[in-house]
């Protein structure tokens, strides 16, 4: 009831959708649509909503035991509520004025410069760490400069039509990025299948 | 200490600093250069110009504030050629930061549209923008069925039937193409899902951290274009003849990146310098 | 410049260099605006999963009649039950059902698209030799293709040990591979760069009026 009922879901559920896909019939479609469609959106509604009172309570705790920088999570608590209250106090929700005002003012300027700081970054590690250390290490650094050089107008090298740059993109890229992906669909797909036949099953979690 | 020993010792501050400074310059300077186009980013502008006036097309707005940067000009230039055509847009975003980006640029490229022809265009007549439902690869395969299966309600919730854009479409077959505005992998299950599953012709707009990963899918005909990051955002700028920020921001990108060589070059040689004049079997750093 | 705006717009700027002030040290400016930033985040997410998910999809339909959406509706509240130690193991049945529909479905879709399509892609290259006027160039860069796929996906096969010709063929799929991921790096450069170039333009045009 514990274990082996949720792995005898997945096993029916995940080998009748890939039947579906092959043999669609008019039941199947209709399980497709009505069901397999049309509840997950509601069951993720309820699962996201598990990290966010997660962080409410570990926000709670932290004020409660004067943890460490606790007075951050005051301001995290504070700043959730607030942005709640005008949401739920105004009919259209997270299209409500005050909310987009936040979301424009405050939200968009931290998530936008947090990951500018990366762009520094990026820059100390081209200084610090990219060298030409081994054959590989070399191809490497090559590679990204005549890509980066793609701004510059340097004749031949750079020329939109024989680029070099352009070449790298659609030839050896091509080549190592699609290696990656048949690997990566190679490891989705068996995955996949270790999950649906219960082979794989540490997403349960412990007893 | 010699000079090698004191470039490789540098504190990591002074680069910040000097890029910070090049780059405030560049912005400060406003220059615009020449930008190429790609083939890739041709083919999408293409695509939507062979359109006719009263056509549908699916763009889908799957990014957060993070990549804006990158992805905000794509869209708008994008949604300036749509309107300009009066193609019908259909907008989504599976990305939970994603809608208040959709509203707003809907409400700026509305806005501009009316600032440059006086024309008006409508919500839930020229576009609808349906929002956002968590789960993106079950959604795309629901939209594929039925937009009214993952989407009862637009974004402003205002049931789909109540829609007039929305009566002559019932799923991707109804739509000319999906337009994937992205910075996650929500493109990975468009091209996997929306395309694999219900064929339609998708073309993508991914940050250029993205961007390199998707040339195979090019090749293949699983997509038909692709913007990369900022370059592709002032392509399609200077496609639909609206310099923005992106083909502003083409020059910092210059100078910027001739910083960054640079720093690599002093590096190198720094680090080979000093490899030199240490004594062998002393291991380098 | 009305007041709303420009007061709007120096919060935004003093939130901006707030982050920014992150490049000399971590600093008490940076933590506020950073859990600001959490704790707003947090309560938009509840705000877009309560007006465009459960008004629509849940409460207006039941409303509407359609009496069984309330199965779906107590699956995913059974979610819920994580935050028990006893009844924690109830949330399996939400997570079997959606685990089951997306594996069942990602299994001949995702063969399809990243294993099947991009196989015949890449053997439909060898084509291009056959077909009239081929130019020697674009053969070249084919065949190159071909065999930096092949090499990749040999590098890739730890089954066999990388020795002899394995191990020849490994090496030359690892050279491409890097240039891929050079290829990566430049256009990373690039993706960060043009996230700082956007925070300057606001800085100094949406703010200063610095033009």
């Amino acid at each position: 009831m514990k274990r082996q009922l949720p792995i005898i879901i997945i096993f029916i559920l995940g080998v009748f959708m890939v039947f579906q896909y092959h043999i669609p019939h008019e039941t199947s479609e209709f399980f497709y649509e009505f069901i397999a469609l049309d509840w997950p959106p509601i069951i993720g509604m309820f699962a996201l909503t598990l990290g966010i009172i997660s962080l409410v309570r570990v926000s709670i705790t932290r004020v409660r035991q004067r943890q460490d920088n606790w007075q951050y999570s005051i301001v995290t608590l504070v700043a959730l509520t607030t942005i709640m209250a005008a949401g739920f106090i105004d009919t259209r929700g997270a299209d409500a004025p005050p909310v987009r005002w936040m979301f424009d003012n405050m939200i968009i300027p931290v998530s936008s410069t947090m990951f500018s700081l990366l762009a520094f970054f990026i820059a100390s590690a081209a200084y610090r760490a990219f060298r030409a250390r081994s054959v590989l290490a070399t191809i490497l650094l090559v590679s990204a400069v005549i890509v980066m050089l793609r701004f510059f107008p340097l004749g031949p090298l750079t020329d939109p039509e024989s680029e070099l740059s352009r070449w790298i993109l659609t030839v050896p890229n091509l080549a190592a990025k699609r290696a990656i992906i048949i690997g990566v669909g190679l490891g989705i797909v068996s995955t996949a299948l270790k999950v649906v036949l219960g082979i794989e099953r540490s997403f349960l979690g412990r007893d | 200490m010699g000079m090698f020993e004191r470039l490789m010792a540098l504190d990591r501050r002074w680069v910040y600093l000097i890029l910070g400074l090049a780059v405030m310059a560049g912005v400060k300077a406003r220059i615009i250069i020449p930008i190429p186009i790609s083939q890739e980013a041709r083919r999408i502008h293409g695509f939507v110009d062979s359109l006719q006036a009263g056509d549908a097309i699916h763009l889908a707005m799957d990014y957060d504030p993070s990549v804006m940067a990158e992805l905000q000009p794509m869209t708008l230039a994008f949604l300036k050629q749509c309107f300009e055509k009066r193609i019908r847009v259909v907008v989504s975003s599976l990305h939970q930061f994603g809608p208040a980006l959709a509203a707003g640029a809907l409400d700026t490229a509305v806005a501009r549209h009316f600032e440059r022809t006086g024309e008006r265009i409508e919500n839930g007549v020229d576009y609808v923008f349906l929002g956002y439902k968590p789960y993106p690869a079950l959604i795309i395969l629901g939209m594929g069925q039925n937009y009214r299966i993952p989407f009862p309600n637009d974004y402003y919730n205002v049931p789909l039937d109540d829609l007039p854009m929305m009566r002559d479409i019932k799923n991707y077959d109804d739509v000319k193409a999906v337009i994937n505005i992205s910075g996650t992998s929500a493109t990975d299950w468009w091209i996997s899902y929306g395309n694999g599953r219900y064929g339609i012709p998708l073309a993508i707009g991914v940050t250029g951290v993205m961007a390199t990963d998707y040339y195979p899918y090019l090749q293949t005909g699983q997509i038909f274009g692709i913007l990369g990051g900022l370059e592709g955002a002032a392509q399609y700028e200077m496609l639909v003849n609206t310099p923005g920020p992106a083909v502003e921001g083409m020059s910092v990108q210059m100078i910027a990146h001739a910083i960054i060589i640079l720093f690599i070059i002093v590096g190198n040689v720094a680090y080979f310098a000093r490899r030199k004049s240490l004594p062998q079997g002393s291991g380098s750093v | 410049m009305d007041w709303g705006t420009l007061i709007a717009t120096t919060i935004a700027a003093f939130i901006t260099l707030a982050i920014f002030s992150f490049l000399y040290k971590d600093n008490p400016f940076y933590k506020f605006a950073e859990h600001m930033a959490v704790g707003l985040s947090a309560g938009y997410w509840v705000l877009i999963l309560f007006h465009n998910v459960a008004i629509p999809n849940v409460y207006q339909r039941l409303m509407d009649g359609q009496w069984w959406y309330i199965f779906p509706t107590i699956l995913g509240a059974l979610m819920w039950t994580r935050f028990s130690r006893k009844a924690s193991w109830i949330s399996r049945y939400p997570l079997a059902f959606y685990i089951g529909i997306a594996t069942g479905v990602a299994i001949p879709l995702e063969m399809r698209a990243k294993v099947i399509e991009q196989l015949n892609g890449t053997v439909g290259l060898i084509e291009y030799w056959r077909s009239p006027g081929a130019l020697f160039l674009t053969s070249f860069n084919n065949t190159l293709i071909l065999v930096g796929v092949v090499a990749g996906l040999v590098y890739f096969f730890f089954s066999k040990e990388h020795k002899g010709v394995t191990g020849v063929t490994a090496k030359f799929g690892i050279g491409v591979l890097m240039i891929g991921f050079g290829a990566a790096f430049g256009f990373t450069v690039m993706a960060r760069i043009s996230l700082l170039i956007q925070r300057v333009q606001f800085l100094f045009f949406d703010w200063l009026h610095w033009y």
